[in-house]
């Protein structure tokens, strides 16, 4: 289970809070949704859980135990622009080597072209490019995964294909999801439950404020 | 207003051996706009849509050979008169604050692009003052950063960049990603109005949902080339001409959600027949001989020998 308890982060002393007092759990193999208006520390919120930022107050835990500093994190975060997650001076071959080996059944998944391994990042586009982005962390040591807005950028048949390579990934694996994302129908779709985090009064409660049945 | 035809674009390219390779990242594009009109360009990533925007702002790379015709208000576009009525006649809204100048007031960015579109400094800044209070931006939201704007306030201090130009065609760029629902219908409004006033409009995207909320129009692009010019109620009706159309509709979450696989083709190896011809499955002996030619069908265009009437 990963877990966020009781989290609390701003920028410093004086800042205003971004994240208060949010309590988010997901357990592996389930997929949750989050959403949310603007401005209520979604993305914030996704990087506390990442261990990307560390909280002002509160708690992250993967079964317990805090995020591990040294070793490969099992909670990998995917943005929006993929640009921002790799390096530009190597190959993608290189890219994707870094963690573990991908594996070739899951880049024919997400429909990466094997042409593409010997091209630097801006040799592909948006699109091909996040799907090397997401490629490089489905790999057996990633146990949860946080997709912020993961493929707003994208087409549409693009985006269909992508999760379609995810959702089969996440299954198998029994990797814990978190769906971060505008899209209210594609929520609908992917999510086993999704956590609304704009009603404030019920935000402050312990544990998931709202939830949903699965519709689609 | 504005017509396109047969529009290409070929990139030349050394790679370390110094051989020499040909992009054909836009082959055969047509498109064209109305005064009072919002066609939406559709398509995914690569499949030339910014490039037709930069091509229209005539502010692609020094490496780029144009091909095809371009017409605007009935003269040719060449590559000198589109940087002559870039800012003036025809202007861009950039696709993210991340375009402005993060050491300068937005007010005084604003009231730049309106003298560099021809006025003088006194209207300029009467405009500035008249469009900002269109787009409910207090006078004090002249003199703040751009990293000072919430979301919202971005989008319509960058449509108002376009409106203190009074250009005739505006080029917005995928104005909508990632934003609230309650913003993106916001900034697709005033596009909308744009329209209303009588400009052409533009509406670069890849999101059909968001280009059919406004767009009387729809382009869809597929690997450079325009496969489909439709409706926009077409979509809801089932009218789709094109197998990548309806494939890229029935991928929308809240349709089917089941994807086509595959890629576009790269631009350095196209297939002589139809583009799309490796996804498609209606694919026979005539769409992989030749490039299919863009044709009238049921008061649409399409790309597609097999489409029926
Ligand atoms: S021309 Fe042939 S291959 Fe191309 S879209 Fe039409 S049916 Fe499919």
């Amino acid at each position: 289970m990963l877990k966020g308890s009781r989290l609390w982060f701003r920028y410093g002393n004086r800042q205003p809070w971004v994240v208060e007092d949010r309590t988010v759990a997901v357990a592996p193999g389930e997929v949750l949704g989050l959403m949310a208006p603007s401005g209520y520390g979604k993305t914030t919120l996704g990087k506390l859980l990442a261990g990307y930022l560390a909280p002002t107050r509160g708690s992250v835990t993967v079964d317990e135990r805090s995020l591990p500093k040294k070793r490969y994190n099992p909670v990998q975060l995917v943005f929006q622009n993929p640009e921002l997650s790799v390096n530009p001076r190597w190959r993608i071959r290189q890219i994707l080597a870094e963690g573990c080996p991908p594996d070739p059944a899951c880049l024919e998944a997400l429909g990466i072209h094997s042409g593409w391994l010997n091209r630097y990042p801006h040799e592909l586009s948006g699109g091909e490019l996040q799907r090397i982005a997401i490629a490089r962390i489905l790999n057996p040591s990633t146990q949860y995964l946080i997709a912020d807005e993961m493929t707003a950028m994208l087409d549409a048949n693009t985006q269909a294909l992508i999760w379609q390579g995810v959702l089969a990934f996440v299954a198998q694996q029994q990797i814990g999801l978190i769906v971060i994302s505008h899209d209210d129908p594609l929520l609908q779709r992917l999510c086993d439950r999704i956590l609304l985090l704009a009603d404030d009064a019920v935000s402050k409660v312990d544990g998931p404020a709202k939830v949903f049945a699965k519709t689609a | 207003m504005l017509s396109i035809s047969n529009l290409g674009v070929t990139f030349t390219q050394y790679d370390q051996g110094l051989r020499r390779k040909q992009l054909a990242v836009i082959t055969d594009l047509d498109l064209d706009v109305k005064a009072g009109e919002v066609v939406a360009v559709v398509g995914a990533s690569g499949s030339g849509k910014s490039l037709l925007a930069h091509a229209l702002l005539g502010i692609l790379p020094e490496n780029a050979a144009l091909s095809g015709t371009m017409r605007f208000k009935g003269e040719i576009l060449t590559p000198e008169r589109c940087r002559a009525l870039r800012g003036k006649t025809i202007a861009l809204i950039p696709q993210s604050i991340g375009y402005l100048d993060p050491l300068m007031t937005v007010g005084g960015q604003v009231q730049r692009v309106a003298q560099l579109a021809g006025r003088a400094k006194a209207e300029a800044s009467a405009s500035v003052s008249k469009t900002f209070a269109r787009y409910n931006l207090s006078e004090t939201v002249r003199d703040r950063y751009p990293f000072q704007l919430s979301g919202g306030m971005a989008r319509r201090v960058l449509v108002s960049t376009a409106v203190v130009t009074q250009a005739q065609l505006v080029i917005a760029d995928e104005p909508t990603p990632g934003l609230h629902p309650d913003v993106v219908v916001e900034t697709l409004n005033h596009l909308r109005e744009l329209a209303v006033e009588g400009r052409g409009v533009i509406l670069i995207t890849h999101d059909i949902e968001a280009a059919l909320q406004i767009a009387d129009r729809v382009a869809v692009f597929y690997a450079g080339t325009t496969v489909e010019i439709a409706a926009a109620k077409d979509f809801l009706s089932g009218n789709l001409r094109h197998p990548y159309t309806q494939a890229l509709w029935r991928s929308l979450p809240q349709n089917e959600f089941i994807p086509v696989p595959g890629n576009q083709p790269s631009p350095e190896q196209l297939p002589v027949g139809c583009l799309f011809s490796d996804r498609c499955d209606w694919v026979s002996e005539t769409c992989t001989a030749e490039r299919p030619q863009l044709r009238e069908l049921r008061s649409g265009w399409v790309r597609c020998v097999h489409a029926k009437g």
